[in-house]
């Protein structure tokens, strides 16, 4: 078959080549990163240039990079660390925040998609107990960029620790742990070209939390198990090409845009989520109204279209967004968004192609072909 | 970064360390790779084409992890890697029987991994009754002691199926017999035995059991755990989230390294056999040829009731930290390899009971795969000159390094 137009890299994107290579490079070595003759030691080096990479990314110290096996353990990691610690998450959480959380309080979000500021300060004004609020980076359905900088003042302020999930932020979009005063980042490696199965708690110096995974002393005695040395570097190395192209995946918003306009002019009707608030550059995440989204995927997939409804999980079956319920977007609605995600390997043409599949598959009133040409389930 | 078998260079030192980690098998390598660059769908993404068939291949893997241990595909989790396996294993299953049946006790042995004793630990610190067991000389449970240690509210009881250190197979089958009839889960840490000695989990009784990719020939960052359907077992997840794994493990699957696993298991089950019998004839040698050439030296742990592939050595005279420094030319190790900057007395062979001097002196040969007679016979000789030379220091110059 045709390769594909792939427009899901919020779900996973593509390694990219050179990872590949090195990845396949260090599975053809052997060595326990924690073993103390030649092997090892040279397994160790790989792992900690790898620390050095995507301790730059977030603009985090080497030392404070705790691998994981990704972006899920990492969130659990961070919620379950601090024993009774009052908790507050945003209600736009990914699953791996919520559901590691069941008991924390939920912050909500704006109809804009983001995180509510006065409301996150009447939480924190309303206890005096030592708080952890859990905000992400981005999100991943709708790409809103959450207002960290204004988040972490307000917890500053009332002594409470800080976690964001910046699984789908970093590698987009500029991140810096130390400048926004981060506590605590999740980080995962395939979801900005490197492989499946690494990410990284990263831990601000000095701060102490109790492991999740207990056994051997690595990652400081806090993240028992043998590194997984050629995942590790393949998420340094897609971390340090993820940096490099910042400021080209910045560009690309244009790419989104006009992708958008495009929608608009086909489907005067359609709906563009969180677009007024600020996004990262690959997201989009839209509903044509009337047009069921599980449908529309059906006949996208079978065009060679990959797009989503959203989080990839394990239901089988596409249930209406949390986010979208939270940003007070009625249930018929919700059912019809669609989410496009691009990245390091995709071009413009992707994104009109897309565009063009979903124009004959919906059917749009500029080509005059109107219902006729929706697809019936 | 290149190899190091330059000219300019020293060769490679001999790979004695199987234990710690193997090579990742070519052949594991190559059905890898693809699914990398061009079949690199999510495997949870079942909205597209490439979703669904990353997911298929996961499937395919989780077939052939089953079939190395006479269990069903549905049985099989994957995890990052036997660490994972066994806290999730121990935390889980212990969490979920007091939460629902009120039982609160453990059973494990002195010698199990870290991983499984630091998480019995940290159930006991949750106010779990948790027993540690000697073993015997030999390094095998006390199969009396083990029956008598069982209790009405006793959740769980993990015995490994191999030891790392000095490859002692445990009689799970009888521990079995005694924990089935009496409704206690067994849980088994068969990092070190999966591929390397049958294993069927029904013959066996075991409820639970953990497997890692990087000790048989696959990648790192990837295991599994085996949980029983019928009887059923039940756990608490350690990972919330997507609830993914029938929700006992949350998190995205790394479909190439899934793949990497279901690979190596399906080579092992083909080639564990002969590889054996290949092992057990490596070993022999190495032994008869060392104890020819250097007296006063023991082997730790049952002779017999061990993987091919291991050897667990005391020397006479000699600290395992000073024979590991000196012994240029061959990566062996002390033990456990975990993060460990400085080299201690290795808790498992302390555990035997034995004399002084045989647990200060332990050091571990592993033996795998990709082992070789000329290999062994170098190994043998580098070895032999090391512990004459460190010997010889001591009787010559004395006090220096035998002070403490």
């Amino acid at each position: 078959m045709l390769d594909p137009i792939y427009l899901d890299y919020n779900a996973t994107a593509p390694v990219r080549p050179a990872v590949a290579r090195a990845m396949a490079e260090s599975l053809g070595r052997v060595g326990n990163a924690s073993s103390l003759h030649r092997f090892g030691r040279e397994a160790r080096a790989a792992v900690e240039g790898a620390r050095g990479e995507v301790a730059a990314l977030v603009g985090a110290a080497p030392e404070e990079v705790h691998f994981t096996a990704g972006g899920t353990e990492a969130d659990n990691w961070a919620l379950t660390g601090f024993g009774a610690r009052r908790l507050l998450v945003s209600a736009g959480e990914h699953e791996a925040v919520l559901e590691a959380a069941p008991q924390a309080e939920r912050i909500p979000l704006t109809g804009g998609g983001l995180v509510d500021l006065a409301a996150l300060e009447r939480l924190l004004a309303a206890s005096d107990a030592p708080a952890l609020v859990s905000v992400q980076a981005a999100n991943n359905e709708t790409g809103a960029l959450q207002p960290l900088p204004e988040v972490a003042a307000l917890a500053r302020r009332h002594g409470a620790l800080l976690h964001s999930d910046a699984v789908q932020a970093a590698g987009k979009t500029p991140l810096d742990r130390a400048a926004l005063g981060l506590d605590l980042v999740s980080l995962s490696a395939h979801k900005l070209g490197g492989p499946q199965g690494v990410g990284a708690l990263v831990v601000r110096a000095g701060l102490e939390l109790a492991p999740l995974l207990r056994g051997g002393g690595q990652e400081r005695r806090r993240r028992a198990g043998t590194e997984n040395v050629a995942g590790i570097v393949g998420f340094g190395l897609a971390a340090r090409l993820a940096a490099a192209e910042l400021a080209d995946m910045a560009a690309r918003a244009a790419w989104r845009d006009a992708f958008e306009a495009g929608l608009r002019a086909r489907f005067p009707e359609a709906v563009v989520f969180a677009a007024a608030a600020p996004r990262l550059p690959n997201t989009s995440c839209f509903a044509l109204p009337g047009r069921s989204a599980e449908t529309l995927l059906i006949a996208l997939d079978l065009a060679g279209v990959a797009l989503s409804s959203g989080s990839a999980c394990s239901s089988g079956k596409i249930a209406p967004s949390h986010v979208l319920a939270a940003m007070g977007v009625p249930e018929t609605l919700a059912r019809s968004a669609l989410r496009l995600s691009f990245g390091w390997a995709s071009r413009r043409e992707d994104l009109e192609a897309c565009l063009a599949a979903l124009a004959k598959q919906a059917g749009s009133r500029q080509n005059g072909a109107g219902s006729k040409q929706r697809i019936i389930a | 970064m290149n190899d190091g078998n330059l000219p300019n260079r020293p060769a490679r030192p001999i790979y004695l360390d199987y234990q710690s980690t193997t090579p990742t098998d070519p052949r594991v390598l190559e059905v890898m790779l693809p699914l990398f660059t061009e079949q690199f769908g999510n495997p949870h993404s079942d909205e597209h084409e490439l979703g669904r068939r990353a997911a298929a291949a996961v499937e395919q893997a989780r077939g052939e992890v089953a079939s190395l241990i006479g269990a069903e595909a549905r049985e099989l989790i994957f995890t990052s890697g036997a660490t994972e396996s066994n806290n999730l294993a121990i935390k889980g299953a212990a969490r979920f029987r007091r939460a629902h049946e009120g039982r609160s006790h453990l059973v494990t042995l002195a010698t199990e991994h870290k991983c499984v004793l630091e998480s019995a630990k940290a159930l006991g610190r949750e106010g779990f009754e948790v027993e540690i067991l000697p073993v015997g000389q030999d390094g095998l449970v006390d199969l009396d002691r083990l029956a008598a240690s069982l209790r009405e509210d006793t959740a769980l009881v993990s015995v490994m199926a191999v030891n790392n250190e000095i490859g002692i197979v445990q009689p799970l089958a009888e521990i079995g017999a005694l924990t089935r009839p009496r409704g206690i889960w067994l849980h088994s840490d068969a990092a070190q035995a999966a591929g390397k000695i049958p294993l069927d989990v029904d013959a066996l009784q075991v409820d639970l059991l953990s497997i890692s990719g990087h000790k048989l020939y696959g990648p790192k960052g990837i295991g599994a755990l085996y949980v029983r359907r019928r009887p059923r077992v039940r756990l608490e997840p350690l990972f919330d989230g997507g609830g993914q794994e029938r929700g006992l493990r949350s998190g995205t699957l790394p479909a190439p390294l899934c793949v990497g696993l279901g690979e190596a298991c399906r080579l092992a089950g083909l080639e564990m056999a002969e590889e054996a019998e290949r092992l057990t004839v490596l070993r022999a040698r190495f032994l008869a040829e060392l104890t020819a050439r250097v007296p006063g030296v023991a082997l730790n742990g049952d002779a017999e009731r061990r993987i091919p592939g291991n050897l667990n050595l005391s020397f006479e005279g000699v600290e395992t930290q000073e024979l590991i420094d000196h012994l240029v030319g061959v990566a062996a190790s002390s033990g456990s390899a975990c993060s460990s900057a400085a080299i201690e007395p290795s808790y498992v062979v302390q555990a035997l009971g034995l004399p002084d001097w045989r647990t200060r002196g332990a050091l571990r040969i592993g033996l795998g795969r990709f082992s070789t007679g000329g290999e062994i016979d170098r190994a043998v000789g580098i070895l032999a000159e090391t512990v004459a030379s460190l010997r010889a220091r001591r009787g010559a110059g004395g006090g220096e390094t035998a002070a403490e």
